[in-house]
């Protein structure tokens, strides 16, 4: 009984967050920039800043995370940290040979204003960026939004840094990548491949975060998408940003620096979004939708079928990153659960507008609050005063499903103390699949756990 | 030792009325110590003949953690101990941390120490409170008396009205208490009464009047206090007079700040309408 004070009675609470569904900002800048190839994420700020981004990445993908730091001491927090930041520009090319420097701020950089533009100007100013290599910035001060804003900002440093519009349309389309694992990403690429679209994808970590072992360490492993691909996606025919809060924003830094139209697509997680993802692919690259992708959109369609007594009117209580848990959401609802608790420490009134869409019609009883206060405290009261038999979220959760005794399944950032989610995707028809099996084997385990012996069941 | 800090406006003359009230505090035999906490480190200026070499800051950069109380501190007029914090370009990092690091460092060098016998402490703050660190010098245990510098300006009773919300707040919560108003004229239409007003209403006193008089710039530029540049000189006895007061001094309050339109109508009944 880990978290046994948690009370059921819902108090309002102005000053105080219990256990965040959120993370920093500079988590979010640090993986985006994983996602380009040969990039070197770099940490404007103290030394524990990096070390602990760095750490949470490395065990969560269970792969070596390199990134620097310009190891502010107290010096350069009063003189300002455009000297460290220089130094380690030049240390950096001319040790570790990246093709791009991503630099992200910190709490104490953006405090004491250090301005990135203005630093990053001056190190090329000062020629030390060599030719044909880049350093590209984002500002991602945690005292504003969660890991998911800073990775929404490093994105959009890369559509607002690197693109060039050089006036010849080329037959490809972007699709931007919201906050996901280097498997979706690599699911993306594959169903695109299967329809037949050219795309740009970005970032990319599929490669990069999900290596093979090759008995030979890769400083900066072959994934990742190019500087060459990044700076033609100002050419392309359009955007999908996949996501309205960590992907949305690059699809329109992209649209005003390129008129590169765009349109904001949920995540695809789930039977109804994945067919929106589907159909708007298929649009945007002027193609038809071939038969193995149908094909296998039928099979998770029998499958729900198939397992509709298992699965029908199972309450559920979920909390994680807005950009997944929107469409987890719908998909819960797809297959006759009933989602009744949300929370998600990310704030914005996109999610709230999002999640009123879909649930106001088909569950309005459920309880969803994201930003201030949506805590997993919060979540964990709401689930003594309606108990739920499932419980889905990053690997924090499991202690409320330990004390509350309920089925749990690790989705979304981070998960600390499993595998899979580098490797199989939740995207895609073939995503909903693994999300389906994963939710029956739960549930059925539980009933299986709890049968009386006469009702043990050999065929489920 | 009793720790006093000077706060006041940019440009009131907190810097200069501070070093001529020291050189009288020095004159009378009192062990001073300065410590300047602005970023243009001219607060010690007239007590050494010139400017600090290194400034507290400077020498941390420099020198890593192995700075020395040698290296930082340096003895002027009358065996005055002065030091600079220090601190960052204009428009570049962080001030106000500068104040809390150079602050602390003196306080792990031993630069307070019962060796040195220190009389006084005086904190020599840039303009008004713009951030936390700028309260460094009033936090709990640092110092414990402040005196303003201002003048029968409209802003620089505004500035004085806001540092004393400054000091409220700390007031609250440890022991630092307001000494007085160093009113340091500007010629204003009744400046005196005003300022004697303003102190009555914030709860506090106008501990001196210090008259203008361009002698003070000419000993400014010749790198000196009044005292020390021309001890005859009437403006010398002023600052005597300020420094006396001080040393004399029994009324530390907890300021009560005025509203802005209570400190309007101040400036109206005295000031504008006459």
């Amino acid at each position: 009984m880990l978290l046994r004070h948690t009370s059921k009675e819902v108090k309002v609470r102005e000053g105080l967050t219990i256990n965040p569904a959120k993370t920093c900002q500079p988590i979010g800048a640090m993986y985006a920039a994983l996602g380009i190839h040969g990039c070197l994420p770099h940490s404007h700020g103290s030394q524990g800043c990096c070390s602990y981004h760095r750490s949470t990445l490395t065990r969560h993908y269970k792969e070596p995370v390199m990134a620097a730091t310009s190891s502010f001491t107290e010096g350069a927090s009063v003189f300002g940290g455009q000297a460290n930041l220089l130094a380690a520009i030049e240390t950096i090319f001319s040790v570790y040979d990246p093709d791009i420097i991503a630099v992200h701020s910190t709490c104490l950089s953006e405090t004491i204003g250090d301005d990135l533009q203005q630093i990053t100007k001056k190190a090329s100013d000062d020629g030390k960026i060599p030719e044909g290599k880049y350093v590209i910035y984002a500002s991602t001060p945690s005292f504003i939004g969660s890991h998911i804003t800073g990775y929404a900002n490093m994105v959009t440093g890369m559509a607002e840094q690197f693109t060039v519009s050089t006036g010849e349309k080329k037959n490809q389309v972007n699709i931007i990548a919201g906050w996901m694992e280097p498997s979706d990403m690599r699911e993306i690429k594959r169903l695109s491949k299967e329809l037949g679209v050219n795309i740009v994808l970005f970032p990319d970590t599929s490669d990069v975060l999900d290596a093979p072992q090759t008995g030979k360490h890769e400083f900066y492993p072959k994934g990742g998408t190019t500087v060459a691909e990044l700076r033609s996606t100002g050419d392309s025919l359009s955007s999908l940003a996949l996501g309205c809060v960590s992907a949305e924003p690059a699809a329109i830094a992209l649209e005003k620096k390129c008129k590169v139209p765009f349109t904001t697509l949920d995540m695809p997680i789930g039977l109804s979004a994945t067919d929106r993802f589907i159909m708007a692919l298929s649009q945007a690259g002027g193609v038809s939708v071939p038969d193995t992708v149908t094909a296998d959109r039928g099979r998770l369609v029998d499958v729900i079928a198939d397992m509709e007594q298992y699965l029908y009117g199972k309450k559920v209580a979920l909390f994680g990153d807005p950009d997944q848990i929107i469409p987890l959401t719908e998909f819960l609802l797809d297959l006759n659960m009933k989602p009744l608790h949300i929370v998600s420490g990310t704030p914005g009134q996109r999610f709230e507008k999002r999640m009123r869409e879909i649930l106001d019609a088909r569950s309005p009883e459920t309880n969803f609050k994201n930003g201030l206060g949506a805590d997993m405290f919060l979540m964990h009261q709401w689930m003594k005063n309606e108990p739920v038999d499932l419980l889905i979220g990053n690997t924090y959760g499991k202690y409320i499903a330990r004390d509350e005794d309920i089925p749990f399944i690790r989705f979304g950032f981070p998960i600390l103390d499993r595998i899979g989610h580098s490797y199989f995707p939740s995207v895609g028809y073939s995503g909903g699949l693994r999300l389906v099996e994963k939710i029956l084997s739960v549930l059925m385990d539980r009933q299986d756990r709890d049968a009386l012996e006469e009702k043990f069941e050999l065929v489920m | 030792m009793r720790k006093v800090a000077i706060y006041g406006k940019g440009g009131i003359g907190k810097s200069t009325t501070t070093q001529n009230t020291v050189a009288g505090l020095a004159e009378m035999g009192k062990k001073v110590m300065v410590v300047g906490c602005d970023p243009k480190a001219d607060s010690t200026r007239l007590l050494l003949g010139g400017l600090q070499q290194k400034t507290v800051l400077d020498t941390l950069r420099e020198e890593g953690e192995e700075v020395e109380l040698e290296d930082i501190i340096k003895e002027g007029y009358k065996m005055t101990r002065c030091t600079e914090s220090g601190g960052p370009e204009p428009g570049v990092g962080c001030a106000g941390r500068g104040i809390i690091t150079s602050v602390n460092l003196l306080e792990q060098l031993g630069a307070y120490d019962e060796e040195w016998d220190l009389d006084y402490v005086f904190y020599d703050v840039l303009g008004d409170v713009v951030c936390g660190g700028f309260a460094m010098p009033i936090r709990d245990g640092k110092a414990e008396e402040i005196y303003i510098v201002c003048s029968g300006e409209m802003m620089a009773m505004y500035a004085a009205n806001n540092i004393c919300k400054g000091i409220l707040k700390y007031a609250d919560a440890g022991g630092v208490r307001l000494g007085g108003l160093i009113c340091n004229s500007r010629k204003v239409d009744n400046e005196r009464e005003m300022i004697e007003e303003l102190a009555r209403k914030i709860g506090t006193q106008m501990i001196h009047f210090v008259p203008r008089d361009n002698f003070v710039q000419r000993a400014e530029i010749n790198r000196k206090t009044v005292i020390d540049y021309d001890p005859t000189h009437p403006q010398a006895d002023q600052y005597r007079a300020l420094a006396t007061k001080i040393d004399q001094n029994d009324m530390f309050v907890i300021p009560k700040p005025l509203e802005i339109e209570e400190l309007e109508t101040l400036l109206i009944d005295f000031g504008i309408a006459n």
